[in-house]
């Protein structure tokens, strides 16, 4: 014993001495990144930890049917082919999609990709009568296809997926399930806890290793059918890192070469290091969801009132320019934006707003939390927005909660909490249920979906029906920019940020290019000595 | 003996049960979802209520607790609603994690805080004594997290000579206080987490030795002609019972893991681990790590009174 504690003394000592070789923690050739997650995403399929997950683990060990392509800086990412070819909507029954999926696909355990695997997928997350259910990709993947009725092969590489209502856009849901081996599942008898060790699919990296609460190891998948999306380097480890400071040091210190979110206050001192530091517009949005059950903002010139408010420049200068403004649920770059209404920074046009409505001073309570996963730096961003919003006549209280209880209160609904009047979850808004259906459908009111303040508005429920029906692209891309635009006439929420993703790259590393998107390909990057 | 120690692990029992109410209580008592890790923020309530029932969070609160604690009786701790992982992997691999950080600190922090106190406490109301209590002061005064971030800023990545983060280059799984490289992982979160018990051994050892050095068995010892060395001797060995019990307090309280530290350093122990289950509400694991921290603390006062009475025999006979 006392040998024992004389050696680790020793050692202890020895290891203090200054000199020692410099630290490393990495293989050439080896991308390791500092993630913001408190631990590894789970590896059996839909990954937790927010689209985090999704981002490093699930899309790089597996594929859905349909693929986001990252591949573009100036351009708000869209779907391409995944593992499905094509995808079109039967002529016949516009609940009936057919899709043709990839033929000579292997997963990486070598089993062949067919249509019997994608049926397979579908089952496990969907019946609970299948002995492949899975309970936790259950809950993961649902939101995602609560539309999904049915799936059945037609032949070998061609399946049909029946959806429950109407829904030109489905498609988009099919980027979020992503399929895993059913070879390796059935041979381990569907046990879950070891599949997490040993996940098979058919993306661009392949699982070597992990160790819970730590790293995730995975090598390139040299076989990958897109050819062009062959990874260049020997390997990829993922850390979760929650802390700012210490991905920022362990950056600096050359354990790590790629962090996400550095903290804006650390930003400067990583330029002056030499470190890339990139941020991009992407599909987020920071704003108020408002409730139009009762209270001030059921009147739409409070709500109008609120957005002339906000001073979104001194919010950017808050943030050392790390965000965009936000005018509407989506940036600007998206796609069908349109031509929508921005309440720009007129004080003065928000008080007359409020004296109009008769709401002088105009008492709101709004839920906010202290930190969470896209919240940004919550609490002095909602300090400026509060005294934005009482300089022109509002009386601002916050209900400050952590993160849980926040999320709680916004899948509650605006009547279970009448005494809250709007809350501060920054969503994602990757596509146009995401960006916007989803907040002004009164099928998505809430328990049933996103719809917290139980928004109703009967041009909007037309348009709804329209864009459901319309599987002419370019007329849905009408019919989608004059959803926008309907919704910042009625200014269904206070608007005011989209963030713009930081992360920070070692100079060694090349070739990233940062999608305005959630999700991201490391596959391009290149590391020189 | 052998009484004593059954009764004291006796005593474990309705500790681990108190604590475990109180523990179950407090984390329904908060708002939020146990759930809310795995649900997407936009979760439909029909979801909700399916995984509910898979997890058996749709059970009553008492029903929930009383199958809990049947399981744990027979050594089933579950499984954490997040990672998936078996509670007990989790919260035995991130303790072992935590004790070699510990391990390391509280013998590192007796040693320096025990000679400074010794010393302190043999020259009282002289320079050294100032000095040393300051430096005592400070250590328990200095907030840890900050020390941490300024160790790693200026070991890590201004001179580089330490890593900022982590257990060793592979991860814990591969680490080994015996491999030099793994330990120079240690250095910089070992320092950070010794402070606070430095400044406190050595505020403890200084106010014994400086009693025990104005006792009257002391005078008869230097009217007898002892060496001051061997007077030293004597006095250190009368101190250490106190200060030994202070530092199996540190040990357990270290052993509960600092939840700032290992967050710094991304040290994947028991504070870490807590924190992580707070946060998402991940009450498997949450009731597991508390139960078994309780447990780890009523082992380590046992140890320490087992300790004591070995040195002090009249520890055992009181």
């Amino acid at each position: 014993m006392m040998t024992n504690f004389r050696v680790a003394v020793l050692a202890a000592a020895a290891a203090a001495l200054p000199a020692l070789a410099p630290a490393t923690g990495q293989a050439q050739g080896t991308v390791t990144v500092a993630m913001t997650a408190g631990d590894l995403p789970i590896t059996t399929g839909s990954a937790d930890q927010g689209f985090e997950g999704m981002r490093f683990v699930a899309f790089n060990l597996y594929d859905a049917l349909v693929s986001w392509d990252l591949s573009k800086f100036d351009k708000a990412a869209d779907v391409r082919p995944g593992l499905a070819t094509a995808w079109d909507i039967d002529p016949a029954n516009h609940k009936r999609w057919i899709l043709k999926l990839r033929q000579g696909v292997k997963w990486h355990d070598g089993c062949d990709f067919t249509a019997d695997d994608v049926v397979w997928n579908f089952d496990r997350y969907t019946n609970n009568k299948s002995p492949a259910f899975d309970t936790f990709q259950f809950a993961l993947t649902r939101g995602y296809i609560t539309n999904f009725e049915s799936i059945e092969k037609i032949d070998s590489h061609t399946v049909a997926i029946n959806t429950k209502t109407v829904d030109s856009q489905f498609f988009y849901n099919l980027s979020l399930v992503v399929m895993i081996s059913r070879c390796r599942a059935e041979a381990l008898k569907f046990d879950w806890k070891e599949y997490v060790t040993q996940p098979s699919g058919t993306g661009p990296f392949r699982f070597v290793r992990s160790v819970p609460r730590e790293r995730m190891e995975m090598v390139p998948n040299k076989d990958y059918w897109d050819r062009g999306r062959v990874a260049k380097f020997d390997r990829l480890v993922l850390q979760p890192m929650p802390e700012p400071a210490t991905r920022t040091a362990a950056l600096l210190s050359g354990q790590v070469n790629f962090i996400e979110a550095p903290a804006p206050d650390t930003i400067p001192r990583l330029k002056s290091s030499g470190m890339n530091v990139i941020t991009n517009s992407y599909p987020h949005n920071w704003a108020y969801q408002l409730n139009f059950v009762s209270g001030p903002f059921t009147d739409v010139r409070v709500r109008r009132a609120a957005n002339y408010a906000i001073n979104r420049p001194d919010m950017k200068e808050l943030l050392g320019g790390i965000m965009d403004e936000g005018y509407s649920t989506i940036p600007r770059s998206t796609p069908y934006y349109g031509n929508p209404v921005e309440y720009k920074f007129d004080p003065k046009k928000a008080a007359a707003l409020l004296k109009e409505a008769n709401c002088l001073p105009c008492n709101v309570t709004l839920a906010i939390s202290t930190s969470g996963s896209g919240q940004m730096q919550p609490l002095p961003m909602n300090e400026l927005v509060k005294s934005n919003l009482e300089a022109v006549g509002f009386k601002v209280n916050f209900d400050v909660m952590d993160w849980n209880a926040l999320l709680d209160v916004g899948r509650g609904g605006a009547d279970k909490f009448p005494k809250i009047h709007g809350i501060n979850i920054s969503r994602a808004a990757q596509d146009p249920w995401y960006g916007l259906i989803r907040h002004v459908s009164k099928s998505q009111w809430a328990p049933a979906g996103s719809n917290w303040g139980k928004y109703e508005d009967a041009a909007t429920e037309d348009l709804l029906l329209k864009i459901g029906a319309e599987f002419d692209a370019p007329k849905r891309l009408g019919l989608l920019k004059q959803l926008n635009e309907r919704m910042n006439d009625q200014a269904i929420m206070v608007w005011v940020a989209h963030d713009v993703n930081p992360r920070a790259l070692s100079p060694k590393l090349k070739g990233f290019v940062q999608a305005q998107s959630w999700f991201q390909d490391l596959t391009p990057i290149t590391i020189t000595p | 003996m052998l009484a004593y120690i059954i009764r004291r692990i006796l005593y474990a029992i309705p500790i681990a049960f108190g604590v475990s109410v109180v523990c179950f209580s407090l984390v329904y008592l908060a708002p939020g979802d146990p759930l809310q890790t795995i649900l997407p923020a936009d979760a439909t309530a029909e979801t909700i209520e399916i995984v509910k029932k898979e997890y058996g969070f749709d059970k009553p609160i008492p029903v929930q607790f009383a199958l809990w604690v049947t399981r744990v009786v027979q050594g089933d701790f579950g499984v954490s609603i997040s990672s998936r992982r078996p509670v007990i992997d989790e919260v035995m691999g991130s303790l072992s994690n935590t004790l070699v950080l510990t391990g390391f600190a509280i013998p590192f922090a007796f040693m320096i805080g025990f000679t400074m106190g010794a010393i302190a406490g043999c020259y009282p109301g002289r320079a050294i004594d100032r000095f040393v209590t300051g430096v005592a002061v400070m250590g328990v005064s200095l907030p840890n997290y900050w020390l941490g971030i300024v160790l790693v800023i200026v070991f890590a990545v201004e001179w580089m000579v330490l890593p900022a983060t982590g257990m060793g280059p592979s991860g814990s799984a591969s680490f080994s206080i015996f491999r030099l490289d793994d330990l120079r992982y240690l250095v910089l979160p070992v320092i950070t987490l010794s402070m606070i018990p430095i400044g406190i051994l050595s505020r403890t050892t200084r106010a014994a030795v400086a009693e025990i050095r104005g006792q009257d068995f002391i005078i008869t010892l230097r009217a007898k002609g002892l060496s001051e060395f061997a007077i030293i001797r004597h006095v250190v060995k009368n101190a250490m019972p106190g200060v030994l019990a202070v530092m199996g307090l540190q040990f357990g309280y270290l052993m509960g893991g600092s939840i700032l530290i290992e967050t710094v350093f991304t040290w994947p122990g028991s504070g870490f681990l807590l924190s992580k289950s707070i946060i998402n509400r991940d009450i498997p694991v949450l009731q597991g790590s508390i139960l078994l921290l309780a447990m780890v603390f009523v082992a380590t006062n046992l140890l320490v009174d087992l300790l004591q009475s070995a040195i002090d025999p009249r520890i055992r006979r009181a």
